[in-house]
């Protein structure tokens, strides 16, 4: 490790302390209701951080996490529910491959499988539509999770159906899922100053070039797609696990577009910007839920992140993290200093 | 059997003559722009309610209403491509793409905040609603128009793109857009042709969604949208007839599955929908009549 890597090393290490005291600092000193939705910010963090690998890096358009968060999530609390509440909750008995009818998974490996069989799913949609140029993946993955919320709610002898599955252990506290989040965050960045990162930045900037430049664009897509749903997975999972209850209609594509405008609001193909806004995003939708609420104006929130969404494509596409990138390089530049920042999904060019 | 069949074949033509309907004017774009345009499900959406206010609110007559919804759709359709897309023309595509997205969960969402979240039941005039049995099949006076009016909004469309000057441009600009504007095309009115006859034929099949299934909501359209694209999908991307083919085979698709199958799997219809578009993308990515795209 040469000592530049580790010099980021230990920034990022610091960065994790401070982001741990100041959870730690928020769990003793503020309600419990606001705790609540700051580990939802860590879950929705984790979900669109693992979509920028995919919609900000390697230049696709996914609209299908909700569906891979469904996966991770339906996977991983069949395995981890309780033997004793399976028979009262209509809930099957595992099969011997799975551990038999007496065994509970415990959560760490359930979560992983909940990310695998997500992964899995991504490889089925991936394979047909990521060997082609043109935006059928959006298409796809949208129809994946249209498939996956209909199974759910179809399957009823599995997973309840319509209803749900109610009394999940509450194994996910607000410590689990920072923690996912640092592990999300973590692989993303060591993969992407990889060559395997560079491979999928190239496919971004313009496909054609990365393949004459001998990068098997169809491999790097897939890998992107599917290590992004991987994430997805756990995100999903950890939900179940935080929330304790799932219904299908949670999956739906409300919650997809939730996860995309955290990403692009929080700018697209930045690390942190994920992170910064599903913080952002989720501060607005419980601060404006009394106003919806009380006035009855349901669809205020909604509309007014469409808004956002439109405006902040039309005229700031680096979203927060990204636009203060280019003002502090902006500010490096007066001073003689470094290049532009490259934005990722809207570098506009009026024609 | 034979009549289930036959009465099964002309729910599968209605549900297909929408569906045709939405994917052309969505291949027209998808085309040019190379945008999955989700705002084009939204007016679907927007043609219902206008056609429940124009119609059961202020009580006018249908001719009226028709056209005050076409200029209404055609509109909307100007709007969309002056504020949200024209700005973006010449970026990436995926910034139209996103772009759109947005503008379909404002329609929703606005729709929603002014109409109501319930859905509201659409009754059509009566002239819409007589029933017809020929040997057993039953169909509606709704029936009847769904397919006719569809035939003749095709072939209209089919003749514009053929033999006008503006449809030709349309043509060559889907062909390279850089190209067109050398030639001394006007790409934008092109483009806003485009957005502005897709969105008021999506208006027209809004009405004949709600005269056909009884009831309207704010979400109606985005679901019939997103079957759209993968009627343009099946038929093949960059092919008018073949958007108008994958959507009556979408349809047939559609109602023969839930017909033919038992009732449990009646459910899964969208999820079938959605297996079709993957195996479809699979074994012929080019669809039925599509060209084959440059790799």
């Amino acid at each position: 490790m040469n000592a530049n890597l580790l010099f980021k090393h230990f920034k990022f290490i610091v960065g994790v302390i401070v982001g741990y005291g100041l959870l730690l600092l928020a769990n003793y000193t503020m309600d419990r209701y606001t705790v609540y939705i700051i580990a939802l910010i860590g879950i929705y963090a984790i979900a669109a951080t693992s979509l920028n690998l995919t919609n900000g890096y390697t230049g696709l358009f996914s609209l299908g996490h909700a569906g891979f968060m469904a996966v991770g999530a339906y996977v991983a609390t069949l395995l981890t529910f309780p033997v004793r509440l399976r028979i009262a909750y209509n809930l099957p008995l595992l099969p011997p491959f799975l551990g038999g009818p007496e065994y509970q998974w415990p959560f760490i490996p359930a979560l992983f499988l909940g990310g695998l069989a997500a992964a899995v799913g991504a490889l089925f949609v991936g394979i047909p539509v990521l060997r082609l140029r043109g935006h059928y993946l959006s298409v796809a993955s949208l129809g994946f999770m249209v498939i996956v919320t209909t199974l759910a709610k179809g399957l009823k002898n599995i997973t309840r159906g319509a209803a749900g599955i109610q009394a999940i252990p509450h194994y996910a506290n607000l410590w689990w899922i920072y923690g996912w989040l640092v592990i999300t965050i973590y692989v993303i960045w060591r993969l992407l100053d990889s060559s395997y990162g560079r491979a999928m930045l190239a496919i971004r900037e313009s496909e054609v070039s990365a393949q004459a430049q001998g990068i098997h664009v169809t491999y790097y897509k897939i890998l992107s797609f599917v290590i992004s749903a991987f994430f997805a997975g756990i995100a999903g999972g950890l939900y179940a696990h935080f929330a304790r209850s799932i219904r299908p209609h949670e999956f739906s594509f409300s919650m997809t577009f939730y996860v995309v405008i955290m990403l692009i609001i929080g700018g697209a193909g930045t690390l942190l910007g994920p992170t910064v806004g599903a913080a952002t995003i989720t501060a607005i939708k419980y601060a404006l839920k009394p106003i919806e609420e009380g006035l009855k104006i349901y669809g205020l929130v909604e509309v007014l992140y469409a808004i956002l969404l439109i405006v902040v494509m039309l005229w700031w596409p680096q979203g927060i993290v990204g636009g203060i990138k280019t003002l502090i390089a902006f500010w490096r530049k007066g001073k003689g200093g470094k290049e532009n920042v490259r934005v990722p999904v809207g570098n506009v060019d009026r024609t | 059997m034979l009549i289930y069949t036959a009465q099964q074949i002309v729910n599968g033509l209605v549900l297909g003559s929408m569906y045709a309907l939405l994917a052309l004017g969505m291949t027209v774009v998808y085309g040019i722009l190379r945008l999955v345009n989700f705002a084009h499900g939204g007016l679907i959406t927007i043609g219902a309610f206008i056609f429940f206010y124009t119609l059961s609110v202020l009580k006018l007559h249908f001719i009226l209403t028709l056209v005050i919804a076409l200029l209404l759709g055609a509109a909307i359709g100007f709007l969309l491509d002056f504020v949200a897309y024209r700005k973006l023309r010449g970026g990436p595509e995926v910034a139209l793409l996103i772009t759109s997205l947005g503008v379909y969960i404002f329609i929703e969402n606005t729709t929603k905040l002014l109409a109501s979240p319930q859905p509201y039941a659409f009754r059509p005039p009566a002239l819409f609603l007589q029933r017809f049995a020929l040997k057993g099949i039953v169909f509606s006076s709704t029936d009847i128009f769904i397919i006719l009016s569809a035939l003749s909004i095709m072939a209209a469309f089919t003749m514009f793109i053929k033999r006008s000057r503006l449809g030709i441009a349309m043509r060559a600009t889907a062909e390279r857009i850089e190209t067109a504007r050398l030639m001394g095309i006007d790409v934008n009115k092109v483009i806003v042709t485009a957005f502005m006859l897709g969105s008021a034929i999506a208006a027209i099949t809004g009405f004949m969604w709600g005269a056909k299934y009884g009831q309207i909501s704010y979400d109606m359209g985005f679901m019939a949208g997103v079957k759209a694209f993968v009627a343009i999908v099946v038929g093949g991307v960059g092919s008018i007839p073949g958007a108008m083919v994958g959507g009556y085979l979408l349809g047939f698709t559609e109602t023969l599955m839930v017909g033919t199958l038992p009732p449990g799997f009646a459910e899964y219809r969208d999820a079938f929908v959605f297996t079709l578009l993957l195996l479809v993308l699979l074994l012929r990515p080019i669809g039925l009549m599509g060209r084959k795209e440059a790799l």
